[in-house]
Protein backbone atom coordinates (compact mmCIF):
# COMPACT_ATOMS: atom_id res chain seq x y z
CA UNK A 1 0.00 0.00 0.00
CA UNK A 2 1.22 3.39 -1.16
CA UNK A 3 1.16 6.05 1.97
CA UNK A 4 3.15 8.87 -0.72
CA UNK A 5 3.49 8.31 -4.17
CA UNK A 6 5.83 9.36 -6.45
CA UNK A 7 4.20 12.80 -7.01
CA UNK A 8 3.58 13.79 -4.09
CA UNK A 9 7.29 13.00 -2.24
CA UNK A 10 8.91 16.47 -3.82
CA UNK A 11 6.35 18.64 -3.10
CA UNK A 12 6.57 17.19 0.49
CA UNK A 13 10.26 17.43 0.77
CA UNK A 14 10.08 21.12 -0.92
CA UNK A 15 7.48 22.17 1.63
CA UNK A 16 10.18 20.66 4.45
CA UNK A 17 12.89 22.72 3.23
CA UNK A 18 10.86 25.95 3.26
CA UNK A 19 9.22 25.39 6.64
CA UNK A 20 13.12 24.70 8.15
CA UNK A 21 13.68 28.31 6.28
CA UNK A 22 10.33 29.86 7.80
CA UNK A 23 11.50 28.85 11.44
CA UNK A 24 15.29 29.57 10.73
CA UNK A 25 15.66 32.14 7.93
CA UNK A 26 18.89 32.20 5.89
CA UNK A 27 19.66 29.50 8.14
CA UNK A 28 21.66 31.70 10.40
CA UNK A 29 23.45 29.80 12.76
CA UNK A 30 21.73 26.40 11.81
CA UNK A 31 23.59 23.40 10.89
CA UNK A 32 21.67 20.64 8.68
CA UNK A 33 22.34 16.77 9.80
CA UNK A 34 21.47 13.91 8.02
CA UNK A 35 21.75 10.35 10.11
CA UNK A 36 22.89 7.86 8.60
CA UNK A 37 21.87 5.05 6.62
CA UNK A 38 18.49 6.15 5.75
CA UNK A 39 17.69 9.58 6.77
CA UNK A 40 20.78 10.88 4.43
CA UNK A 41 18.42 10.08 1.26
CA UNK A 42 15.87 12.89 2.45
CA UNK A 43 18.55 15.03 3.46
CA UNK A 44 20.35 15.21 0.60
CA UNK A 45 17.25 15.87 -1.39
CA UNK A 46 15.84 19.12 1.65
CA UNK A 47 19.54 20.58 0.65
CA UNK A 48 19.06 20.74 -2.79
CA UNK A 49 15.77 22.54 -2.22
CA UNK A 50 17.63 24.86 -0.08
CA UNK A 51 20.16 25.16 -2.67
CA UNK A 52 17.38 27.37 -4.35
CA UNK A 53 17.06 29.47 -1.60
CA UNK A 54 20.11 30.32 -0.24
CA UNK A 55 23.96 30.48 -1.62
CA UNK A 56 25.67 26.93 -0.95
CA UNK A 57 27.91 28.17 1.30
CA UNK A 58 25.29 29.09 3.77
CA UNK A 59 23.70 25.43 4.26
CA UNK A 60 26.24 23.72 6.51
CA UNK A 61 25.40 20.22 5.56
CA UNK A 62 27.16 17.05 7.43
CA UNK A 63 26.34 13.18 7.94
CA UNK A 64 26.18 11.35 11.63
CA UNK A 65 25.93 7.72 12.07
CA UNK A 66 24.80 6.79 15.67
CA UNK A 67 25.60 2.86 15.01
CA UNK A 68 27.82 2.96 18.41
CA UNK A 69 25.55 4.86 20.55
CA UNK A 70 22.23 2.30 19.50
CA UNK A 71 20.61 0.56 22.69
CA UNK A 72 20.42 -2.65 21.12
CA UNK A 73 24.06 -3.37 19.91
CA UNK A 74 23.91 -6.83 21.99
CA UNK A 75 20.65 -8.09 20.11
CA UNK A 76 21.67 -7.56 16.61
CA UNK A 77 25.20 -6.63 15.16
CA UNK A 78 25.30 -3.10 12.82
CA UNK A 79 27.34 -1.95 10.48
CA UNK A 80 28.15 1.80 11.16
CA UNK A 81 28.40 3.88 7.74
CA UNK A 82 30.66 6.95 7.34
CA UNK A 83 30.12 10.57 9.48
CA UNK A 84 30.63 13.37 8.13
CA UNK A 85 30.66 16.78 10.18
CA UNK A 86 33.35 18.99 8.83
CA UNK A 87 32.05 22.14 10.64
CA UNK A 88 31.86 22.73 14.52
CA UNK A 89 28.12 22.45 15.99
CA UNK A 90 29.07 24.13 19.53
CA UNK A 91 26.76 26.58 20.18
CA UNK A 92 24.62 26.25 16.70
CA UNK A 93 21.07 25.11 15.86
CA UNK A 94 21.23 21.75 14.73
CA UNK A 95 18.54 20.36 12.52
CA UNK A 96 18.30 16.89 12.09
CA UNK A 97 16.56 14.74 9.22
CA UNK A 98 15.74 11.19 9.02
CA UNK A 99 13.15 9.35 7.35
CA UNK A 100 10.91 7.69 9.50
CA UNK A 101 10.51 8.61 13.31
CA UNK A 102 9.18 5.86 15.00
CA UNK A 103 10.07 4.22 18.73
CA UNK A 104 11.92 7.30 18.88
CA UNK A 105 15.20 5.42 19.97
CA UNK A 106 17.73 6.19 16.84
CA UNK A 107 16.79 9.97 17.73
CA UNK A 108 18.24 9.20 21.06
CA UNK A 109 21.54 7.53 20.02
CA UNK A 110 21.68 10.22 17.81
CA UNK A 111 21.40 13.35 20.46
CA UNK A 112 24.12 11.34 22.28
CA UNK A 113 26.14 10.95 19.47
CA UNK A 114 26.07 14.95 19.19
CA UNK A 115 27.18 15.40 22.19
CA UNK A 116 30.35 13.98 21.59
CA UNK A 117 30.70 17.04 18.84
CA UNK A 118 29.87 19.57 21.00
CA UNK A 119 27.49 21.29 22.65
CA UNK A 120 24.50 22.74 20.27
CA UNK A 121 22.44 25.53 21.54
CA UNK A 122 19.52 23.85 20.27
CA UNK A 123 18.49 20.53 18.10
CA UNK A 124 15.07 20.00 15.97
CA UNK A 125 13.77 17.17 14.10
CA UNK A 126 12.58 17.00 10.75
CA UNK A 127 11.16 13.53 9.42
CA UNK A 128 9.50 12.88 6.48
CA UNK A 129 7.00 9.73 8.29
CA UNK A 130 5.86 10.17 12.21
CA UNK A 131 4.80 7.07 13.54
CA UNK A 132 3.28 8.60 16.49
CA UNK A 133 1.47 6.13 18.04
CA UNK A 134 4.46 3.58 17.86
CA UNK A 135 6.83 6.16 20.11
CA UNK A 136 8.57 4.30 23.36
CA UNK A 137 10.59 7.55 24.55
CA UNK A 138 9.41 11.51 24.83
CA UNK A 139 10.64 12.63 21.32
CA UNK A 140 8.69 14.71 18.80
CA UNK A 141 9.68 15.75 15.46
CA UNK A 142 9.55 19.97 14.64
CA UNK A 143 8.77 19.28 10.82
CA UNK A 144 7.12 16.24 9.91
CA UNK A 145 6.35 15.07 6.01
CA UNK A 146 3.56 13.31 7.05
CA UNK A 147 2.02 12.15 10.39
CA UNK A 148 0.77 7.93 10.45
CA UNK A 149 -2.18 6.69 12.69
CA UNK A 150 -1.13 3.46 14.15
CA UNK A 151 0.47 0.98 11.53
CA UNK A 152 1.59 -1.41 14.02
CA UNK A 153 2.70 -4.51 13.02
CA UNK A 154 3.78 -2.96 9.63
CA UNK A 155 7.17 -1.46 8.23
CA UNK A 156 6.86 1.92 6.94
CA UNK A 157 9.47 1.46 4.00
CA UNK A 158 10.54 4.88 2.14
CA UNK A 159 11.76 3.68 -1.37
CA UNK A 160 14.72 7.10 -3.28
CA UNK A 161 15.11 6.49 -6.61
CA UNK A 162 19.00 6.06 -5.98
CA UNK A 163 18.67 3.47 -3.68
CA UNK A 164 15.50 1.70 -4.57
CA UNK A 165 15.14 3.07 -8.03
CA UNK A 166 11.62 4.86 -6.79
CA UNK A 167 10.49 7.44 -4.69
CA UNK A 168 7.61 6.65 -2.76
CA UNK A 169 6.42 5.82 0.88
CA UNK A 170 4.59 2.12 1.39
CA UNK A 171 3.26 0.19 3.87
CA UNK A 172 5.33 -3.47 4.07
CA UNK A 173 3.16 -6.37 5.58
CA UNK A 174 5.90 -8.75 7.19
CA UNK B 1 26.72 -9.41 7.97
CA UNK B 2 28.45 -10.62 10.70
CA UNK B 3 32.56 -11.92 11.52
CA UNK B 4 32.40 -15.42 10.85
CA UNK B 5 34.22 -16.25 13.59
CA UNK B 6 33.56 -16.35 17.59
CA UNK B 7 37.00 -15.85 18.17
CA UNK B 8 39.89 -13.95 16.47
CA UNK B 9 42.72 -16.36 16.89
CA UNK B 10 44.54 -15.82 13.95
CA UNK B 11 44.14 -14.41 10.07
CA UNK B 12 44.32 -18.22 9.52
CA UNK B 13 40.97 -18.92 10.14
CA UNK B 14 39.61 -15.45 8.81
CA UNK B 15 37.48 -15.25 5.43
CA UNK B 16 38.61 -12.42 3.02
CA UNK B 17 34.88 -10.94 4.05
CA UNK B 18 35.84 -10.97 7.90
CA UNK B 19 39.12 -9.17 7.03
CA UNK B 20 37.47 -6.46 5.08
CA UNK B 21 34.94 -6.06 7.31
CA UNK B 22 37.16 -5.68 10.08
CA UNK B 23 38.98 -2.89 8.12
CA UNK B 24 35.86 -0.72 6.74
CA UNK B 25 34.60 -0.90 10.23
CA UNK B 26 38.07 0.43 11.76
CA UNK B 27 37.25 3.16 9.35
CA UNK B 28 34.62 4.25 10.90
CA UNK B 29 36.57 3.85 14.63
CA UNK B 30 39.13 6.00 12.84
CA UNK B 31 36.66 9.13 12.61
CA UNK B 32 36.06 8.66 15.89
CA UNK B 33 39.05 9.05 17.67
CA UNK B 34 39.05 12.44 15.94
CA UNK B 35 35.99 13.91 17.73
CA UNK B 36 36.31 16.53 20.36
CA UNK B 37 34.85 13.34 22.68
CA UNK B 38 36.68 10.27 21.38
CA UNK B 39 34.80 8.06 23.79
CA UNK B 40 31.32 5.72 22.79
CA UNK B 41 29.12 3.83 24.83
CA UNK B 42 28.59 0.99 22.34
CA UNK B 43 30.32 -1.51 24.94
CA UNK B 44 29.36 -0.16 28.00
CA UNK B 45 27.75 -4.07 28.95
CA UNK B 46 30.67 -5.67 28.43
CA UNK B 47 33.91 -6.53 30.96
CA UNK B 48 37.36 -7.74 29.07
CA UNK B 49 39.96 -8.89 30.64
CA UNK B 50 44.01 -8.22 29.23
CA UNK B 51 45.47 -11.69 29.55
CA UNK B 52 49.40 -10.59 29.28
CA UNK B 53 51.85 -13.74 29.96
CA UNK B 54 54.40 -11.86 27.90
CA UNK B 55 56.09 -8.37 27.87
CA UNK B 56 54.40 -5.60 25.63
CA UNK B 57 54.18 -1.97 25.14
CA UNK B 58 52.68 -1.05 22.67
CA UNK B 59 49.64 -4.31 21.99
CA UNK B 60 48.49 -3.49 25.53
CA UNK B 61 47.98 -0.25 25.67
CA UNK B 62 46.91 -0.10 22.31
CA UNK B 63 44.20 -2.91 23.48
CA UNK B 64 43.32 -0.78 26.82
CA UNK B 65 42.86 2.64 24.85
CA UNK B 66 40.78 0.90 22.34
CA UNK B 67 38.69 -0.78 25.50
CA UNK B 68 38.37 2.33 27.17
CA UNK B 69 37.46 3.97 23.96
CA UNK B 70 34.57 2.02 24.07
CA UNK B 71 33.29 2.08 27.38
CA UNK B 72 33.90 -1.50 28.40
CA UNK B 73 35.04 -2.21 31.87
CA UNK B 74 38.87 -3.44 31.65
CA UNK B 75 41.12 -5.87 34.32
CA UNK B 76 43.90 -5.92 33.54
CA UNK B 77 46.34 -9.73 34.12
CA UNK B 78 50.21 -9.33 33.83
CA UNK B 79 51.95 -12.62 34.45
CA UNK B 80 54.87 -11.03 37.12
CA UNK B 81 52.31 -9.69 39.71
CA UNK B 82 49.90 -13.08 39.33
CA UNK B 83 49.24 -16.33 40.98
CA UNK B 84 50.41 -18.01 37.79
CA UNK B 85 54.01 -17.30 39.24
CA UNK B 86 53.12 -19.67 42.37
CA UNK B 87 52.12 -22.28 39.95
CA UNK B 88 48.42 -22.18 38.73
CA UNK B 89 47.72 -23.58 35.08
CA UNK B 90 46.75 -20.95 32.58
CA UNK B 91 42.88 -22.78 31.63
CA UNK B 92 42.14 -22.52 35.94
CA UNK B 93 43.36 -18.83 35.82
CA UNK B 94 41.07 -18.05 33.33
CA UNK B 95 38.17 -19.92 34.64
CA UNK B 96 38.75 -18.34 37.94
CA UNK B 97 38.54 -14.95 36.24
CA UNK B 98 35.83 -16.07 34.24
CA UNK B 99 33.67 -17.08 36.98
CA UNK B 100 33.84 -13.21 37.84
CA UNK B 101 31.68 -12.22 35.10
CA UNK B 102 34.37 -11.51 32.19
CA UNK B 103 33.02 -11.52 28.35
CA UNK B 104 36.06 -11.62 26.79
CA UNK B 105 39.82 -12.19 26.84
CA UNK B 106 42.49 -10.66 25.05
CA UNK B 107 45.60 -12.82 25.38
CA UNK B 108 49.39 -12.77 24.75
CA UNK B 109 51.44 -15.65 25.35
CA UNK B 110 54.79 -17.18 24.73
CA UNK B 111 53.39 -20.36 23.90
CA UNK B 112 52.39 -20.62 20.12
CA UNK B 113 48.58 -22.06 20.36
CA UNK B 114 47.62 -21.09 23.86
CA UNK B 115 44.28 -18.84 22.91
CA UNK B 116 43.53 -21.93 20.69
CA UNK B 117 44.28 -24.52 23.61
CA UNK B 118 41.54 -21.76 25.57
CA UNK B 119 39.13 -21.70 22.80
CA UNK B 120 38.47 -25.36 22.95
CA UNK B 121 37.44 -24.61 26.91
CA UNK B 122 36.32 -21.76 27.95
CA UNK B 123 33.18 -20.13 26.12
CA UNK B 124 34.02 -16.23 26.64
CA UNK B 125 34.85 -14.66 22.77
CA UNK B 126 38.95 -14.79 22.95
CA UNK B 127 41.30 -12.55 20.84
CA UNK B 128 45.08 -13.18 19.88
CA UNK B 129 47.26 -10.90 20.73
CA UNK B 130 50.13 -12.67 20.16
CA UNK B 131 51.17 -16.02 20.66
CA UNK B 132 54.63 -17.52 19.85
CA UNK B 133 55.76 -17.74 17.28
CA UNK B 134 52.14 -18.20 15.30
CA UNK B 135 50.20 -14.86 15.34
CA UNK B 136 49.35 -11.73 15.56
CA UNK B 137 46.27 -10.66 14.21
CA UNK B 138 45.68 -7.43 14.88
CA UNK B 139 49.23 -6.18 13.87
CA UNK B 140 48.46 -7.75 10.66
CA UNK B 141 45.42 -5.83 10.50
CA UNK B 142 46.55 -2.74 11.58
CA UNK B 143 49.50 -2.84 9.14
CA UNK B 144 46.82 -3.84 6.36
CA UNK B 145 44.30 -0.98 7.63
CA UNK B 146 47.45 1.54 7.16
CA UNK B 147 49.10 0.26 3.64
CA UNK B 148 45.40 0.84 2.77
CA UNK B 149 45.12 4.10 4.18
CA UNK B 150 48.36 5.16 2.52
CA UNK B 151 48.21 3.48 -1.15
CA UNK B 152 44.48 2.84 -1.34
CA UNK B 153 44.35 -0.29 -1.97
CA UNK B 154 45.93 -3.90 -0.52
CA UNK B 155 45.48 -6.12 -4.15
CA UNK B 156 48.37 -5.89 -6.11
CA UNK B 157 50.27 -4.69 -4.03
CA UNK B 158 54.31 -6.52 -3.71
CA UNK B 159 54.76 -6.22 0.04
CA UNK B 160 58.55 -7.07 1.11
CA UNK B 161 58.93 -8.50 4.91
CA UNK B 162 62.12 -8.29 6.03
CA UNK B 163 64.10 -9.59 8.83
CA UNK B 164 63.77 -12.35 11.30
CA UNK B 165 61.02 -14.63 9.44
CA UNK B 166 61.50 -17.61 11.87
CA UNK B 167 60.28 -16.14 14.93
CA UNK B 168 58.00 -13.36 13.90
CA UNK B 169 54.46 -13.87 13.85
CA UNK B 170 53.69 -10.90 12.54
CA UNK B 171 55.50 -12.25 9.68
CA UNK B 172 53.02 -14.90 9.80
CA UNK B 173 50.05 -13.02 10.53
CA UNK B 174 51.12 -10.61 7.50
CA UNK B 175 51.64 -13.05 4.67
CA UNK B 176 48.60 -14.97 5.78
CA UNK B 177 46.32 -11.40 5.20
CA UNK B 178 48.23 -9.81 2.23
CA UNK B 179 47.92 -13.69 0.26
CA UNK B 180 44.22 -13.76 1.32
CA UNK B 181 44.02 -10.03 -0.02
CA UNK B 182 45.32 -10.21 -3.17
CA UNK B 183 48.75 -8.96 -2.36
CA UNK B 184 52.38 -10.09 -3.40
CA UNK B 185 54.74 -11.18 -0.89
CA UNK B 186 58.52 -11.38 -0.69
CA UNK B 187 60.37 -12.79 2.43
CA UNK B 188 64.30 -11.02 2.81
CA UNK B 189 66.60 -11.88 5.17
CA UNK B 190 69.68 -13.82 6.11
CA UNK B 191 69.02 -17.68 5.69
CA UNK B 192 69.28 -19.16 8.81
CA UNK B 193 66.25 -16.48 9.79
CA UNK B 194 63.64 -17.75 7.03
CA UNK B 195 61.92 -21.26 7.12
CA UNK B 196 62.47 -22.21 3.51
CA UNK B 197 59.14 -24.18 3.26
CA UNK B 198 57.10 -21.01 3.44
CA UNK B 199 57.92 -20.83 -0.06
CA UNK B 200 55.88 -23.39 -1.20
CA UNK B 201 53.54 -23.40 1.85
CA UNK B 202 53.06 -19.82 1.68
CA UNK B 203 53.28 -18.98 -2.01
CA UNK B 204 55.42 -16.71 -1.49
CA UNK B 205 58.94 -15.42 -3.10
CA UNK B 206 62.45 -15.51 -0.74
CA UNK B 207 65.25 -13.13 -1.87
CA UNK B 208 68.53 -13.08 0.32
CA UNK B 209 69.62 -9.93 -1.47
CA UNK B 210 68.31 -7.03 0.31
CA UNK B 211 68.66 -4.64 -2.04
CA UNK B 212 66.85 -6.35 -5.04
CA UNK B 213 63.81 -7.00 -2.18
CA UNK B 214 63.63 -3.16 -1.83
CA UNK B 215 63.58 -2.43 -5.07
CA UNK B 216 60.69 -5.26 -5.74
CA UNK B 217 58.61 -3.86 -3.01
CA UNK B 218 55.54 -0.99 -3.14
CA UNK B 219 56.15 -1.52 0.82
CA UNK B 220 58.81 -2.97 3.27
CA UNK B 221 57.49 -4.05 6.81
CA UNK B 222 60.84 -4.23 8.48
CA UNK B 223 60.94 -6.64 11.15
CA UNK B 224 62.66 -6.82 14.84
CA UNK B 225 65.72 -9.61 15.48
CA UNK B 226 63.66 -11.20 18.18
CA UNK B 227 67.08 -12.04 20.29
CA UNK B 228 64.79 -13.36 23.06
CA UNK B 229 63.23 -16.16 21.36
CA UNK B 230 66.94 -17.02 19.62
CA UNK B 231 69.03 -19.88 21.67
CA UNK B 232 71.47 -20.09 19.19
CA UNK B 233 73.54 -17.51 16.98
CA UNK B 234 71.82 -17.15 13.32
CA UNK B 235 74.35 -14.75 12.72
CA UNK B 236 77.85 -13.50 13.59
CA UNK B 237 76.65 -9.87 14.86
CA UNK B 238 74.48 -6.88 15.07
CA UNK B 239 76.63 -4.84 13.48
CA UNK B 240 77.08 -7.12 10.49
CA UNK B 241 73.34 -7.71 10.48
CA UNK B 242 72.84 -3.97 10.03
CA UNK B 243 75.60 -3.96 7.32
CA UNK B 244 74.33 -6.96 5.42
CA UNK B 245 70.45 -6.37 5.92
CA UNK B 246 69.94 -3.22 7.85
CA UNK B 247 67.94 -0.50 6.05
CA UNK B 248 69.54 2.35 5.82
CA UNK B 249 68.65 5.78 4.39
CA UNK B 250 71.59 4.44 1.51
CA UNK B 251 69.56 1.81 0.08
CA UNK B 252 66.75 3.92 0.20
CA UNK B 253 68.33 6.65 -1.87
CA UNK B 254 69.70 4.27 -3.93
CA UNK B 255 66.05 3.08 -5.17
CA UNK B 256 64.62 5.16 -8.29
CA UNK B 257 61.40 5.25 -6.42
CA UNK B 258 59.41 5.86 -2.77
CA UNK B 259 58.36 2.91 -0.97
CA UNK B 260 56.64 3.09 2.20
CA UNK B 261 58.55 1.61 5.28
CA UNK B 262 56.61 -0.48 7.95
CA UNK B 263 57.72 -1.54 11.82
CA UNK B 264 55.63 -3.09 13.90
CA UNK B 265 57.81 -1.85 16.84
CA UNK B 266 59.85 -1.64 19.35
CA UNK B 267 62.55 -1.20 16.80
CA UNK B 268 65.79 -1.55 17.48
CA UNK B 269 67.55 1.48 15.91
CA UNK B 270 70.57 0.84 13.94
CA UNK B 271 69.74 -3.13 13.74
CA UNK B 272 66.83 -3.66 11.71
CA UNK B 273 66.48 0.21 10.78
CA UNK B 274 68.41 3.14 11.11
CA UNK B 275 66.78 6.14 13.23
CA UNK B 276 67.49 8.25 10.00
CA UNK B 277 64.75 6.00 7.70
CA UNK B 278 62.82 5.38 11.17
CA UNK B 279 62.06 9.35 11.21
CA UNK B 280 62.25 9.92 7.36
CA UNK B 281 58.79 10.35 5.65
CA UNK B 282 58.58 7.03 3.96
CA UNK B 283 58.25 6.13 7.59
CA UNK B 284 54.63 5.09 8.30
CA UNK B 285 55.46 3.63 11.91
CA UNK B 286 53.64 6.30 14.14
CA UNK B 287 50.35 5.86 11.99
CA UNK B 288 50.42 2.44 12.58
CA UNK B 289 50.12 2.55 16.09
CA UNK B 290 47.41 5.35 16.22
CA UNK B 291 45.44 3.03 13.56
CA UNK B 292 46.59 0.43 15.96
CA UNK B 293 43.54 1.93 18.00
CA UNK B 294 40.77 1.91 15.57
CA UNK B 295 41.43 -1.78 14.16
CA UNK B 296 41.16 -3.21 17.62
CA UNK B 297 38.10 -1.36 18.14
CA UNK B 298 36.59 -2.58 15.41
CA UNK B 299 37.84 -6.23 16.23
CA UNK B 300 36.18 -6.13 19.58
CA UNK B 301 33.40 -4.48 18.31
CA UNK B 302 32.45 -7.03 15.86
CA UNK B 303 33.58 -10.17 18.29
CA UNK B 304 31.06 -9.01 21.13
CA UNK B 305 27.99 -8.05 18.83
CA UNK B 306 28.04 -11.72 19.09
CA UNK B 307 28.02 -12.59 22.41
CA UNK B 308 24.26 -12.77 22.94
CA UNK B 309 22.60 -13.17 19.74
CA UNK B 310 18.78 -11.80 19.85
Amino acid sequence: MTLISEQQLPSIVKRLAHQILETYPGLTNAVIIGLQPRGVYLSDRIVAALHNELPADQVQYGKLDITFYRDDVRRDLHLAKATDLPFSIEGKTVILIDDVLFTGRTIRAALDALLSFGRPSKVSLCVLVDRKPSRELPIQPDFTGKEMLDLTPYKVKVRWKENDGVDDVILLVD
Amino acid sequence: MALTTKHLLGIKDLQTEDIQLILSTATQFKEVLQRPVKKVPTLRDVTIVNLFYENSTRTRISFELAEKRLSADVVNFTVSNSSAAKGETLLDTVNNILSMKVDMVVMRHSASGAPHYLAKHIDAAIINAGDGINEHPTQALLDAFSMQEKLGKIAGLKVAIIGDIMHSRVALSNIYLLKKMGAEVMVSGPPTLIPTFLKEAMDIQIEYNIDKALAWCDVANVLRIQLERQNQPLFSSLREYNLAYGITMNRLNKLNKEILIMHPGPINRGVEMDSDVANSPHSIILDQVENGVAVRMACLYLLTGRTNPA
